[in-house]
């Protein structure tokens, strides 16, 4: 658990920080932090939180700086900004009890993220177990509505609706409190314009563009390999969400229920965006593991790793499913599956998924401003 | 001609801008090439480092620069900068750096660097400089990648102690070891000899143990004296420096653009005995750094405060370093280690000779040095001050080159083999003066010429 005297030592390390980047600005043409931050004379708590999720932790500015230790100023812009960030997701979770308990940084954040995985998968695995008749859950079952003989299509839509409340409920208080965290909003900014800068800023990462050239994903040599597989897992993640809406319609609204032939709408989403997760995941985790340790927060790595690990589960439970729905196997995959998704749902306001909302307000706070000047 | 085994073709002296781009050129033009970089690898580069755009000419908008700047606005601005010292510029030398300044910025670009849109918003508007994307040390980062890809053999940590040449092909001592390394042709491209101590209290006397050095330790300038103690031609002037107002605070080397003091012109700024020594509204453009360097510089001690009340802090960009704060002018006195009633009656008198109707745009009367500018009371507490020192950017003396960057003699020989670019050769262009952005365009420049002339030398 991190004390007081940790959070004003990392707060004021980002200021030092940030003081020292407002004077050089060399690094304007990186990304949106260093105009955000040219257009503030002093730094201040409000404004840490804002430049901290504004930063896509790229890391071009750490091996364009020309006071990177072994400098006597010793900045490490993406480092500290890491840490603040991670202190911004704690700070702000819903609900207020858990603030400055519920821990975000090394092994204990790992600790929580599995033990909420876990528990959901038990939660799904367990009753199946004791209440489906074991022939059916280890048998072969195929033809339409092989799902819901296992597991009730109310059921799964009930448990996983409800978690999913919950935590878009806790998400959206969090998001809400974050927003006020980065203090008044530029009055009188356009807002629909803005809006639209930022959802094309998170769409496209552009700030992970490093001013069209790519970023030090890995060392001083400049790539787009994390922006690639970024894309790869949210709109595999997309994907998958889309594949899963279309088979409620074909369900519910159609008659026709699950599963669905191999080149029907909900499968093609469904496969295309679980191999892009694959992709993302495993892409993203091996840039994290070859990557310059230098400017990287050793602290959050675990955080990090964790939510890759989970999505690459889900996506490969998923393409697991698909595979051997028609084996034996269909009955223990579909549990494990359900389970996990339903895990990640969970974690969604506890984890570092709590970083794609906080990011895309951050971004929405940048554009205002940046229309706000005019 | 009698033949010596040489460990290369082109040896390169120095790592920064100008010695990088002589060790591409060269090895371009097929020279098998060693790079000695007296730093570390993680604090490679020189002053370029520190550096963030090149002014460069053009006739129209190119995708880095916008509008137009003419060969003949780049030598005015030269001329006008070069000022008394222009005895030791080189005109003829001058308009062919101007000309090739053109294409420097694709070949740059060519060799991986990358630099800002012209239209990119960030930037301040400039229709003279192209600004790098990330800054002198991505650019470095960008030119030592093509380096070594190109096959140059760098080596870090290799300080030359000694460069020598009457026994056939240039060679240079290395490192405290003493390795002999000799090449074909060899460029200098060492930059100054602001980091060398003693050297500068030759010229500057005490005054220079308070100097700041914004950029690298390792400019000793040891090759640059070899050279001349060689029979080069000096350029420039040795009791010259680049400098600029500095926090007082700044580490001692390698400080860079941050440590500069923005807000001089809008306070007040006395020596250490409180005595103001300035009209403080003289400069307040872009060139007040430079002018507030060369100031402070000549100050007892080689040290000045910027003094200034909480109204008035409002107004500038803060130091990267704390204000030095007191609730009265007495007290923040004694926090600078200046007489309280020296500094109070400087103070008084100052704001009693304020006939401002404007506050923030007012002027003094019967009061020496007049402040003719931004003269604004001194009378809301906290009172706060920074002290201030010279930060010198790079000395100004040189050798003599020719269009092909060979180090010439008096007589207007050259010496065999042995060329020079960057900063040891700025003054045939800039004299004692400095325009901004121009030392990375010469660097450039003459490091190309350096590199591509070395090597159709060694290979001849």
């Amino acid at each position: 658990m991190p004390c007081a005297d940790d959070t004003q030592r990392i707060a004021a390390e980002a200021r030092r920080a940030l003081d020292i980047c407002n004077a050089c600005q060399f690094c304007d043409g990186y990304c949106a932090v260093f105009p955000a931050l040219k257009s503030r004379r002093l730094v201040s708590a409000q404004d840490l939180t804002f430049l901290s999720n504004l930063c896509h932790n790229c890391r071009s500015c750490y091996h364009a700086c020309q006071y990177a230790p072994p400098h006597a100023f010793d900045l490490n812009l993406p480092k500290s900004l890491s840490l603040v960030r991670q202190q911004s997701y704690r700070d702000h979770v819903w609900p207020p009890l858990l603030r400055g308990r519920l821990p975000h940084v090394g092994w204990p954040a790992v600790a929580v993220m599995a033990s909420i995985v876990l528990s959901a998968v038990a939660l799904v695995v367990v009753p199946a177990l004791l209440l489906v008749p074991p022939e059916m859950l280890f048998g072969r079952q195929s033809g339409p509505g092989a799902f819901y003989r296992l597991v009730p299509w109310r059921v799964i839509a009930g448990v996983a609706g409800v978690v999913m409340l919950w935590s878009l409920l806790a998400i959206g208080f969090s998001v809400a409190s974050f927003w006020r965290g980065m203090g008044p909003a530029p009055a009188g900014a356009p807002r629909l314009p803005a809006l639209r800068d930022a959802l094309s800023d998170a769409a496209t990462l552009r700030n992970l563009g490093g001013g069209g050239v790519g970023c030090n994903d890995r060392d001083e040599g400049f790539s787009q390999a994390r922006r690639r597989f970024h894309h790869a897992l949210f709109y595999g993640v997309t994907l998958c969400f889309a594949s899963t809406c279309v088979a409620t319609v074909y369900d519910h609204l159609l008659g026709w229920p699950a599963p669905y032939p191999l080149t029907s709408l909900p499968v093609l989403f469904g496969s295309l965006g679980g191999v892009g997760m694959v992709i993302g995941t495993a892409g993203l985790a091996s840039l994290k593991l070859h990557a310059d340790p230098a400017p990287v927060a050793a602290s959050l790595t675990g955080a990090d790793c964790s939510l890759l690990a989970l999505l690459f589960l889900v996506a490969v439970s998923g393409l697991g499913l698909l595979a051997l729905r028609e084996t034996a196997a269909m009955g223990p995959l579909l549990l494990v599956h359900l389970g996990l998704v339903l895990g990640w749902f969970a974690t969604l306001p506890y984890s570092k998924s709590l970083h794609a909302p906080f990011r895309f307000a951050a971004l929405l706070r940048a554009a205002m401003e940046r229309r706000g000047r005019g | 001609m009698t033949r010596v085994s040489c460990d290369c073709d082109v040896l390169v002296v120095g790592g920064g801008n100008a010695a990088l781009c002589a060790a591409i050129a060269a090895r371009r033009a097929g020279a098998s090439v060693l790079l000695l970089e007296a730093a570390s690898k993680s604090l490679r580069g020189g002053n370029a480092r520190h550096s963030r755009n090149m002014r460069v000419m053009h006739g129209a908008p190119t995708p880095w620069v916008r509008g137009c700047y003419p060969a003949d606005d780049y030598h005015a601005d030269l001329q006008r900068m070069a000022g008394a010292a222009v005895n030791s510029v080189d005109d003829g030398l001058a308009r062919l750096f101007i000309d090739a300044s053109a294409d420097i910025v694709d070949w740059l670009v060519g060799n991986g660097v990358r630099f800002h849109r012209g239209t990119d918003e960030v930037l301040p508007y400039s229709r003279k400089t192209a600004f790098f994307l990330g800054g002198g040390k991505a650019l470095i980062n960008a030119l030592y990648a093509t380096a070594e890809a190109l096959g140059v053999v760098v080596r870090y940590g290799s300080a030359v102690r000694a460069l020598h040449r009457r026994d056939g092909p240039p060679a240079v001592i290395v490192g405290d070891a003493g390795i002999a390394v000799r090449a074909r042709a060899l460029v200098v491209a060492s930059g100054g000899f602001q980091a060398d101590l003693g050297w500068l209290r030759q010229q500057w006397g005490g005054a220079a143990g308070e100097f700041t050095i914004r950029g690298t330790p390792h400019a000793t300038g040891v090759p640059l004296k070899a050279l001349l103690e060689d029979g080069a031609d000096p350029v420039g002037a040795a009791d010259r420096c680049h400098m600029v107002a500095v926090d007082g605070r700044a580490p001692p080397f390698d400080g860079g653009i941050v440590t500069r003091l923005d807000g001089l012109p809008h306070g007040i700024v006395v020596d250490r005995d409180g005595r103001r020594f300035a009209d403080e509204g003289a400069v307040v453009g872009p060139s007040r750094y430079t002018a507030w360097g060369e100031l402070v510089a000549r100050c007892p001690g080689a040290v000045a405060f910027s003094v200034f009340d909480s109204a008035i802090a409002e107004r500038f960009r803060p130091s990267i370093f704390p204000a030095i704060q007191a609730d009265s002018v007495g007290g923040l006195a004694s926090a600078l280690g200046i007489g309280p009633p020296a500094l109070g009656s400087t103070v008084a008198a100052f704001n009693a000779a304020l006939n401002a109707t404007v506050a923030g745009g007012g002027t003094t009367a019967g009061v020496h040095p007049p402040k003719t500018r931004l003269a604004a009371p001194i009378t809301v507490p906290p009172f706060g001050a920074y002290p201030v020192r010279a930060g010198v950017t790079s000395t100004c003396l040189g050798v003599r080159v020719d269009g092909r960057a060979r180090v010439l003699r008096p007589d207007g020989t050259a010496i065999d083999g042995v060329h020079a670019a960057g900063v040891i050769m700025a003054p045939n262009i800039l004299g004692t003066g400095y325009l901004a952005g121009s030392a990375m365009t010469i660097g450039a420049v003459f490091g190309r010429i350096a590199g591509r002339e070395a090597a159709a030398h060694a290979l001849r």
